[in-house]
This record gives C-alpha cells, structure tokens and sequence, in this order.
C-alpha cells in the first residue's frame, strides 16, 4: 500500500505568512508560526517555508522562524528561497530544517546541485521548478517567483536535476498557483514520468477534489497546498495583526471570501481521501 | 541527578532535530566528538544522514570508532538514527563495499531497481508502517507503538540483519519487505525518523533515554 503526503506550503515575506497569485501579489495572512502549529497538529506530513522573496532581494528572514518552530514541530521541514550557498544550506540546517529546496541558485550553477547532494545527502536537497506554459506549448523554467524565463525546459531541466543528485522535485505550475482553477496535470505528469525520484505536485489546489484527482492519477506521491488551507486556517485563528510590520493587511481585514476556493482543514481531506482508497497517514 | 545523553557530532545528520526532541521528552543533550564525554555518557545517540562511505570517513577521521564500540560494550544504551543505524552494521555496498562499526551482525543494501517489475522510487520518502516482527516491544523503545504504526522515512539502503532475533521491526515499501528496527542487547538502531514522527515518534526517544541498559 502506497501512503501519499500533504505538505502545506507557507509562503514568507519579512515576518509574515503571505499568499499571491501566480506567486504575485502577496498579501498577508497572518503569522507563520501560528499557522505552522495548527498544521502540524492537524496532521500535515510535512511542511514546506518559502521565503518568497529571498532571491529578489538577497535577503533570509526565514532563519528565526525555522529555529522557532522546530522546537515545537515534530514532522520533516523543508526550506527554500535565497538558498545560494553550501553555507546557506548548513545555516538553515542548523536552524532545524530538514530539506533545503532551491531554485535559482540551480538555474545559475547546475553543479551546485550536486555539490550540496554530495556534501549533505541526496535527500536533504529539494529542487523547487517553477513552470510555465509558453506559446508554443511547452512548459519553461523560471526563476523569481515567475519572473525570470531561463529558456530551459522544464522536463530537460527535472531529469538533469536528477542526474545531479537531487532527492525530490517540487513543480509548481505558476499559472494555476493560487487560482484555486485545479492542478495541471499535464505538466506533473510529464515531469513525473521522467524521473524516478518522488515529485511534489504544487500549484492550483482549489477542492478537494482536485487533490483526489492529483492523487488518484497515481502520477505523484506527494502535494503541496497553500491557499486552500490558508484560508480555512485564518478563519480558526485568532492572531495578533499588531505585530505586522510590513505587508499589505487590508485583505485579512477586509474579511473577504475566496469565490474560486472551497477551502479545508487537512483531517476533513485526508478523511475525503481515505474514503476514495487513497491512504495518508 | 540528571541523566547524560550524548549526540555524536561527526558533521553529518540533523543533530538539531534530535535535540529538540531530546529536549521535548525532558532530557538535555550534549552534542559532541569529545571521546571522554562520549565514554561517560549514560545514553549515546549516533544520528546520520547522507552517504555511509562519508559517515564511516568522518568517524575515523575524529578517531571515534573505538569510542563508540567501547560504549556500546559498556552495556548502556547505544542508538543509531537512520544512516546512524546502518553504520551499526559490518559493512554497506553503497559506492563499493565499506566496513561499519560491526556492532550488529548483517550488511547495508540497496533498494532494488524493480519488485515485481514495477519501478521502485528511489529514495523512499514518507510515511510507512511498522510491522512487528514477531517480538514483544513492551521491553523496547517501541513500547507505546502500536503495531502498524506511521513513521518518517528518507532512504535509499536498508539493513539486511544476519541474525533474525535482532529484528524489532518491517516495514513494506512498495511491495519490498525489509528490516526498519533492529535490537541486539543495549544497541538499537531505527532505520525512520522518530524525531520526524510527531509525538508518537517522540516516545521513542522518551523510552530510549529513560533506559539504564
């Protein structure tokens, strides 16, 4: 019997918790930890911190987070954004993350893959792919949260992350990221038939039937979900907005629904799950 | 008097996450290659993640693999943390034949290409279930796990124990059976991640630390 993983994904500016669409426009929601605590008590298999705009400005506030929440946090962590160094991964390594995920720094320098594989284990490294579809059909690389086109291929790109030693891919989908419209299947697929490493599948979870989908295919293992939890969180916790320093709040302020989603706690999906055949922990 | 619970700081393995749990169930560790701190310590924890070759390397390098095979002769209580506890073992095929610290009988493998030809995925990364081995845990870290219980693994080898009894645990991966605990004595070896495993995992560390033997 094959168990599969939930894996919330929290997005992270400065001090916040924070959510876009296709990875832009990020509004806060909240503090990470409080979310982190509610996760981990519901049941996530993992969880994953990206800061978001680590790379754009050379800057890591994820590091006292990640060591806050460790102490309390009993399940795999993995950690990306801004990671550019063997260093960089040591810090994070230190500060209680378990997997360090990167993107760009790869792009740049390919090796690097392999030299962090080498020095700190295949699957403690986690290369984050970020897709999207072009004009004619095939699906790119980027880098910067979407911003940065490569010109690389996104299925030359996975099997080459493999050969370099990379445990496990995270594919986002940057036009399905955020929209609550579904996974795309499409590209998980491809990337998933041409590797045999496992593959976290990110980016458009909307329903929970679009994760039974995802994960019924048989495609993938693994998902990672943002939004569609966010937002069910945030109405069940009572944080402290004081304490935000920056970011634009006016959006948890508002009160304001989500039409696209139809959000979930992760016992109510992973019970939906168990009821189609499909076993998580 | 405060129990002394060592964790072995070879460079390799998530020495933090193993504290914090450490630190959870009420013990304060000590993480260290001193080898007078490890002689004297009342628990020792071998944590590891990565290749073995490198782990072995490392070990030998700081000159502690005496050390750590005069503790677990001591009697008290020895446990190797996933890489951690495949070096318990003789010898691993990973890159070329390397000799562990032959505390436990038996060799490291690899994961087969295919099992009933269909493609294993390589590592193993997840949660999976512990299947008793036909013993009693009750005597054991494992003894407020109940049978078929999920645990954290990330792996590519396993432990291929030569004597049967030493076996506490299977665990299935994708149709592979394979030894995911083993026992022999005061030495004990997890091939998951208790300290990954939320509060059930963390009673593992609690059990091990409260032992005397």
């Amino acid at each position: 019997m094959k168990t599969v993983r939930i894996i919330p994904r929290l997005d992270i500016k400065g001090p916040n918790l924070v959510k876009g669409i296709h990875l832009e426009g990020l509004r806060v929601l909240g503090k990470p930890s409080d979310f982190a605590k509610y996760y981990y008590e519901h049941g996530a298999d993992e969880l994953m911190f990206m800061d978001v705009v680590a790379s754009l400005y050379d800057r890591n506030s994820l590091h006292d987070i990640i060591s806050e929440t460790a102490k309390s946090i009993f399940i795999p962590i993995t950690v990306g954004g801004g990671i550019r160094s063997l260093q960089d991964i040591n810090t994070m390594l230190r500060a209680g993350a378990d997997k360090i995920a990167i993107n760009t720094a790869a792009i740049k320098n390919p090796l690097f893959i392999k030299e962090a594989s080498e020095e700190f284990g295949s699957s403690t490294i986690v290369i984050t792919i970020e897709a999207i579809k072009d004009l004619d059909g095939k699906y790119y690389a980027f880098t910067d949260n979407g911003r940065e086109q490569t010109g690389i291929e996104v299925i030359d790109w996975a099997k080459k992350a493999e050969q370099l030693g990379c445990g496990e891919l995270v594919i986002t989908s940057v036009d399905n990221e955020g929209t609550g419209s579904g996974f795309d299947l499409e590209l998980i697929r491809a990337v998933a038939n041409s590797v045999s490493i496992p593959v976290i599948a990110h980016g458009g979870a909307g329903t929970k039937r679009h994760v039974e989908e995802l994960l019924d295919s048989e495609i993938v293992d693994a998902v990672s979900l943002a939004s569609v939890l966010h937002y069910d969180t945030i109405k069940n916790l009572t944080s402290n907005w004081e304490n935000s320093t920056e970011g634009n709040i006016d959006f948890i302020l508002s009160g304001r629904s989500f039409s696209k989603f139809a959000p979930f706690n992760l016992i109510s999906l992973k019970e939906h799950l168990h009821s189609k055949e499909i076993y998580c922990r | 008097m405060d129990k002394k619970v060592v964790i072995i700081d070879y460079g390799l393995g998530n020495l933090y996450s193993i504290a914090q749990a450490c630190n959870h169930v009420g013990f304060s560790p000590v993480i260290t290659s001193n080898k007078e701190e490890i002689i004297n310590a009342d628990s020792v924890i071998l944590p590891g993640v990565g290749a073995f070759k490198i782990a072995m390397n490392h070990l030998l390098e700081l000159d502690l693999v005496p050390v750590i095979r005069d503790f677990a002769k001591s009697g008290k209580p020895l446990m190797g943390i996933c890489l951690g506890m495949q070096l318990l073992f003789d010898e691993s095929e990973e890159f070329g034949m390397n000799k562990g610290l032959g505390l436990i009988p038996g060799v490291i493998k690899r994961f087969p290409e295919k099992v009933n030809d269909k493609k294993m995925k390589i590592p193993h990364i997840g949660w999976n279930r512990l299947i008793n081995a036909g013993c009693n845990w009750a005597n054991t870290p494992l003894r407020e796990i109940s049978e078929m219980e999920f645990m954290y693994f990330v792996h590519s080898y396993y432990a291929e124990p030569l004597i049967q009894s030493d076996i506490l645990t299977y665990t299935n991966y994708q149709e592979f059976k394979y030894c995911s605990s083993v026992q022999n004595e005061n030495i004990f070896g997890f091939q998951f991640h208790p300290e990954k495993s939320g509060e059930t995992g963390l009673s593992i560390y609690k059990y091990f630390l409260d032992r005397k033997s």
